[in-house]
């Protein structure tokens, strides 16, 4: 129906086809990587989480540390200046990633796990089971990710186990359609038409003839889902809704030195720049992996 | 330069007066190719080669050769269209006196459609979704200028539809392709092709996927339409018998050359090209049973084309000349030519004699397999009726029917992948579950299934061992037992014990099916249904496959099932055959007897429709 | 390698589809009543989620409104005035009815009853919205025809990247980029933040109203122009076009008549989809231009723990979702006639 249309249609853009039924062993991360979209996709991607993982390791100072007066500018030491409350930018800045990552690392897992359990099992059931597990991924496709993560902390609170909760189970009905679009097709051929003429244990069927098929979707999918995670962690952090409202945090140190863009750009820039950098690297992945998979399909018989 | 200017062949008498056929030597052809060379875009490797024929006037030409052998590109040139991938790269297209390869594009554009159009094998796609018919037959009008206005252009269009034997009325010009059949949408196409009064028409095998009798019906209606208008039309199609019916002359491509034409019956009865007799070899004969022969080795691709005669690798009768040089053109009669250097050779052989083809069935014991007031039903609604089937130990048991005739249906159920039936289905007189899952292991190991689509029956994750080897979990073998099985069955379906290591998508239509038969023989089944198994594979290897089977069948003692819409194939390899209609059985009786004697009207029509090869060129 | 097969997509099966259910309405009239049936069981179920979500999850309403270190008396008697202590059915029952009334409750903050609050803010959300989908979508359109029509060319390899770029960046980083772009660090042509006094008319400053749609353009032209392109391509290499080049047709015909209205079926949906995705989309971006509207009030409803708001804004903003989607639905059906004429 509409949404599953725009889902399939959402990965198609992203391939220009849709992706082929069983992508080469091996052979899809060998053509991404030999593309060059996808290795600047690595590299940009690559640095911000180094940044991020090793960052608290090499900073100057501690984030919290007030050492210069409020919005100082760069020099005396300080890389970048200092924030709003007189804080290292820099320190900031290379404490603030780990939080963003983590949470859209672990929200990710949460919803493709979920997406593809759920996107299989619909597509091999294709009876009232699957009706009625579709209907309820409407409903929780019937809400902006952002909207219900922010419903959900009206009355909890920010807090980092919710914040995984709400983005995961948002993403899961996504990742679901998507999986099942693609599953249902290999569902069809007949090589599963041969695992059940010898009644080989549903779980078996989907294991081994099913999931091994939809990789090339689900492969794009979830750098796409991770894409997405990285950018809603940081906006709810940026709105206000931290799961740690003290550490350094980069969504929240935009929030909090946006006033002063003015006077002192560092504070709301240097993360608005990893952020940016993270976030396009993921997405060029993505393109890069969605192009490797479609592209082996490519190619006519000639009559 | 105008419309009026391609024209300027004398124009071939009005309705009335069929154009001469088989005299193309003085009369001017209304296309001429001449060494046309079409070249994989941005290299030297050749897709087709040295390609020359004339087509006068009134005549269809049947341009035959398997997958691969470049003849749907041969056909489009004509059109001065190439594929995304190819491009043409030397050799001349010459209708009316202009080569269309050195048109500019606003000519081209005027000549197709008007001077020459094209029907596509596919109705289904190649009518605009969005559009009402009548709309897509009034645009090729109106935009070559047709007609003076609008009225007398939609009295043009109903005037086409009248010829195709479609309604004329507004109704049915108002409808959206989808909202026809298949028949029907292929009419459309004609239609659209002949409604500007082309000089040639280039048709795309376009009763591939129509029912027998739907395609007798377009046949006839391509064969009226070209003799009333006295267009030159080029027939690309794999199926000879089709060919045979419908051409004047034949033209056989073989990996993108020309290796023989001729008159029709000239080409069937005694063909020059070693490749020609061979793929006549392969056609299944209605009238004898015969065992057909399939050609060994598979047709090379662009780049990889020996020098040399390209058919030399896989030919009996090459010899180290062969390869030297690409052979020329042997003149064998006064059209009739082929591209081999041993046409003496291959006249002198006679056609394959007919041999006994499968085992013989036991017909006094008990049916192995019976089905007793089976009926089936999709949803709330019965689509097979009341079936009562016998299948005797060693036999063949054939079922034949047309697309919609429920024939895959029942051979799903019967396997246990479809479950809504009624009535009685046993294996050794014992019931069998309606659903595989509801069966015992050894229910599920006697009874073995072999799918239509080599593409699909395998799964391309796996390597062809794993795949062969996982019906053996019906059994309890051990690892080393299993390989050694597999190997074993892998041999038996000439598949040497390289194969297990690779993938499906390395290996060849064929090929594949093949795997499919082994995985379907490796725990020794009994009962082997094999549902069209050889519908979507050229001629050639259709017969290989098929010659497979009936080996298999005779050698391992298997009670088989084989389902198909193709009735001479029957003659191949069953001993009885249960015709189907509309979910019905309406005869049953050995191949002999129902070929020869039939009883049911339906089958007679069944037969009538059937092309033969024998059939045409008597 | 040469396949030999013939036709692998000509399959012969006898097959037949499952019949329509006899119960079923017929036509287009039926296929809107049943969308628009399952529109609002989506919107009942959905006002089921924000209640549970919002009154049952754990967490204390009462308590988050009054703080940690609130007296139990003053709990308690907060708890009776906002009917916590009644069954949650019974409460629900009572939102869900107001709401069928236009009452959307009362502020929990001011006291007020949300309606009015809420009035002023959804009609510059909805300018703001209007605006961006009015000049986004026939950009997106153009854009994706354009690069299919000119495809692997530079103008597409350029403009697939860039898209790609603005898809991938939430959109508080374009909304950033743009402020520090024209606004603060490079240039200073337009205001940096979009404070619309209450009472006046979201278009009498227009210039308050350029940088946070030209963010919510970018956050959604890319979406609607790849899926556009995808479409394009995959229409422009389909049988029937190439049909029609054989037929003589110029390009131009081909393009208007056989390609483009083909290709626009599938844009609908995500057309739909993106312009929801603005009613989320707005939550952020009127954050970052201090924009008075309904995603700043529901950022400021949650912070606040004023969940009565909340739950008003967000079955506002369902609403929304669902009425496009319906919409979107019917666009679809009447735009391509297979499905139209196959629910006869």
């Amino acid at each position: 129906m509409s949404n599953e249309a725009v889902e399939s249609a959402t990965v198609s853009t992203v391939a220009g086809t849709v992706a082929h039924l069983g992508t080469p062993r091996g052979g899809l991360l060998r053509s991404a990587l030999r593309m060059w979209r996808t290795r600047i996709g690595l590299l940009c991607a690559g640095v911000v989480i180094l940044v991020a993982i090793v960052g608290p390791l090499i900073a100057p100072h501690d984030p919290s540390e007030f050492v210069a007066a409020p919005y100082a500018p760069r020099g005396d030491g300080l890389l970048f200046g200092a924030d709003h409350l007189g804080q290292d930018v820099l320190s900031r800045f290379l404490h603030g990633g780990r939080s963003i990552l983590i949470l859209s690392v672990l929200s990710t897992v949460l919803g493709v796990g979920g997406g593809v359990l759920v996107g299989l099992v619909s597509a091999y059931a294709r009876n009232a089971l699957d009706d009625v597990l579709m209907r309820s991924m409407d409903v929780v496709l019937a809400f902006p990710q952002l909207m219900l993560a922010l419903v959900a902390m009206a009355t909890v609170g920010p807090k980092g186990w919710l914040i995984v909760l709400t983005v995961g189970l948002t993403t899961l009905p996504r990742v679901a359609r998507v999986i099942r679009g693609a599953a249902v097709p290999v569902v069809e051929r007949d090589f599963v038409g041969a695992s059940e003429t010898l009644a080989e244990p549903r779980l078996r069927i989907l294991a081994v003839d099913v999931l091994p098929n939809v990789t090339g979707p689900l492969v794009v999918e979830t750098t796409l889902r991770l894409t997405y995670a990285v950018g809603l962690v940081a906006s709810l952090a940026f709105l206000g809704f931290a799961a740690n409202p003290n550490a350094a945090d980069w969504g929240l140190m935009i929030q909090e030195n946006a006033s002063a863009l003015t006077v002192q750009p560092w504070g709301t820039l240097l993360p608005v720049i990893a952020i940016a950098v993270l976030t396009v690297g993921t997405g060029l992945i993505g393109d890069g992996l969605a192009r490797a998979s479609s592209g082996i399909d490519r190619g006519r018989a000639d009559g | 330069m105008s419309a009026e200017e391609l024209d300027d062949v004398a124009a071939p008498a009005a309705s009335g007066s069929a154009a001469p056929s088989g005299a193309g030597a003085d009369v001017a052809a209304a296309v001429s190719v001449r060494d046309l060379r079409v070249e994989v875009a941005g290299t030297r490797l050749d897709i087709v080669d040295g390609v020359s024929f004339d087509i006068p006037p009134g005549e269809v030409l049947g341009l035959v050769g398997e997958s691969g052998s470049g003849k749907t590109t041969v056909g489009l040139c004509l059109l001065g269209h190439v594929r995304r991938g190819a491009t043409i790269a030397g050799g001349s297209v010459i209708v009316g006196s202009r080569d269309i390869l050195q048109l500019d594009a606003l000519s081209l554009r005027r000549l197709r459609g008007r001077t020459v159009s094209y029907v596509p094998q596919d109705p289904a796609a190649s009518l605009n979704p969005a559009l009402r018919i009548g709309a897509q037959l009034l645009e090729v009008l109106t935009v070559h200028g047709v007609g003076d206005d609008r009225p007398a252009r939609t009295e043009r269009v109903r005037e086409a539809m009248r010829e195709v034997a479609l309604p004329d009325d507004d109704a049915f010009l108002r409808r959206y392709p989808h909202q026809l059949s298949g028949g029907q949408q292929q009419r459309v196409g004609l239609a659209m092709a002949f409604v500007c009064r082309p000089r040639v028409i280039v048709l795309d095998e376009p009763t591939t996927g129509l029912d027998v009798t739907t395609q007798a019906h377009v046949l006839q209606t391509v064969r009226e339409l070209t003799q009333i208008h006295g267009a030159a039309a080029l027939y690309v199609s794999h199926d000879l018998a089709v060919v045979a019916s419908l051409a004047d002359r034949v033209a056989v491509m073989y990996a993108g050359r020309l290796v023989e034409q001729g008159p029709a019956a000239a080409l069937f009865e005694d063909a020059g090209h070693p490749y020609t007799r061979r793929l006549l070899a392969a056609v299944p004969d209605l009238r004898q049973p015969r065992a057909l022969e399939g050609i060994p080795g598979r047709a090379p691709s662009p780049g990889h084309r020996p020098s040399g005669c390209s058919f030399a690798p896989r030919c009996l009768l090459a010899i180290d000349e062969c390869t030297a040089a690409v052979p020329d053109e042997v003149v064998l009669g006064p059209v009739h030519s082929a591209r081999c250097i041993r046409t003496d050779v291959v006249r002198r052989s006679a056609r394959v004699a007919s041999m006994p083809a499968s085992g013989t069935p036991l017909v006094d014991a008990a049916p192995v397999l019976a089905a007793s007031g089976l009926r089936i039903r999709y949803g709330p609604v019965e689509v097979v009726h009341d079936i009562d089937l016998q299948l005797a130990p060693r036999e063949c048991l054939a079922v034949v029917g047309e697309s919609g005739s429920g024939k895959t249906t029942l051979a799903r159920t019967i396997a246990g992948l479809h479950s809504t039936r009624d009535g009685e289905l046993t294996l050794d007189g014992t019931p069998l579950a309606p659903s595989s899952r509801g069966r015992s292991r050894e229910e599920r190991r006697r009874v073995q299934y072999v799918f239509q689509n080599p593409y699909g029956s395998l799964n391309p994750r796996l390597t062809v061992g794993d795949s062969v080897r996982r019906p053996l979990r019906l059994l309890s073998v051990d690892d080393a037992e299993a390989r050694r099985r597999v190997s074993a069955i892998l041999e038996r379906v000439s598949l040497d014990g390289s194969y297990a290591r690779r993938y499906p998508d390395q290996l060849s239509g064929g090929e594949r099916q093949r795997v499919a038969i082994a995985r379907a023989l490796v725990c020794e089944p009994e009962v082997l249904i094999c549902d069209e198994v050889t519908s979507a594979l050229d001629v050639s290897v259709q017969a290989a496959v098929v010659d497979l089977l009936a080996e298999l069948q005779r050698d391992l003692g298997l009670s088989m099932l084989f389902v198909t819409h193709n009735l001479p194939l029957v003659r191949a390899i069953a001993h009885r055959v249960a015709v189907m209609q509309q979910g019905r059985i309406v005869e049953t009786g050995p191949v002999a007897k129902v070929v020869d004697e039939p009883q049911a009207e339906y089958t007679r029509r069944l037969l009538e429709d059937t092309p033969q090869i024998e059939a045409a060129t008597d | 390698m040469t396949d030999q097969t013939v036709h692998t997509d000509v399959v012969v099966t006898d097959t037949p589809r499952a019949p329509a259910r006899r119960w079923r309405l017929r036509g287009v009239t039926g296929f809107v009543v049943r969308r628009l049936l399952l529109g609002l069981l989506t919107l009942f179920v959905a006002s089921v989620a924000i209640f549970a979500a919002t009154q049952a999850l754990p967490g204390d309403p009462a308590r988050a409104r009054l703080g940690k270190d609130a007296t139990p008396a003053s709990l308690a008697a907060l708890r009776e005035q906002l009917g916590l202590d009644r069954p949650a059915l019974v409460q629900y029952f009572d939102w869900f009815t107001g709401l069928l009334h236009g009452d959307l409750g009362i502020s929990l903050i001011s006291g007020q009853p949300i309606l009015d609050d809420v009035r002023d803010r959804a009609t510059n959300s909805l300018a703001l919205v209007l605006v961006a989908a009015l000049a986004s979508i026939p950009l997106s359109i153009v854009l994706g025809s354009y690069a299919a029509l000119h495809r692997d060319r530079s103008f597409d390899t350029g403009s697939g990247l860039v898209l790609l770029a603005l898809a991938a960046m939430p959109e508080f980083v374009v909304g950033l980029a743009l402020v520090a772009l024209f606004a603060t660090t490079v240039l200073q042509v337009l205001p940096a933040v979009s404070i619309i006094p209450p009472g006046t008319s979201p278009f009498a400053d227009p210039t308050l109203l350029v940088l946070p749609t030209i963010t919510l353009v970018l956050a959604v032209a890319p979406y609607v122009a790849r899926i556009m392109r995808a479409s394009m391509v995959e229409v422009l290499e389909s049988e029937y076009v190439e049909m029609a080049r054989l037929k003589g047709l110029p390009e131009r015909l081909v393009v208007r008549r056989h390609a483009l209205p083909n290709a626009i079926g599938p844009t609908f949906q995500v057309i739909a989809l993106n312009l929801a995705y603005l009613a989320g989309g707005v939550i952020v971006v009127e954050s970052v231009f201090g924009y008075p509207g309904i995603g700043v009030a529901l950022r400021d409803a949650v912070l606040n723990r004023d969940f009565t708001t909340v739950q008003a804004i967000a079955m506002l903003i369902a609403l929304v979702y669902v009425v496009t989607n319906l919409v979107a639905d019917i666009a679809t059906i009447l735009v391509t006639p297979r499905l139209r004429t196959g629910l006869q």
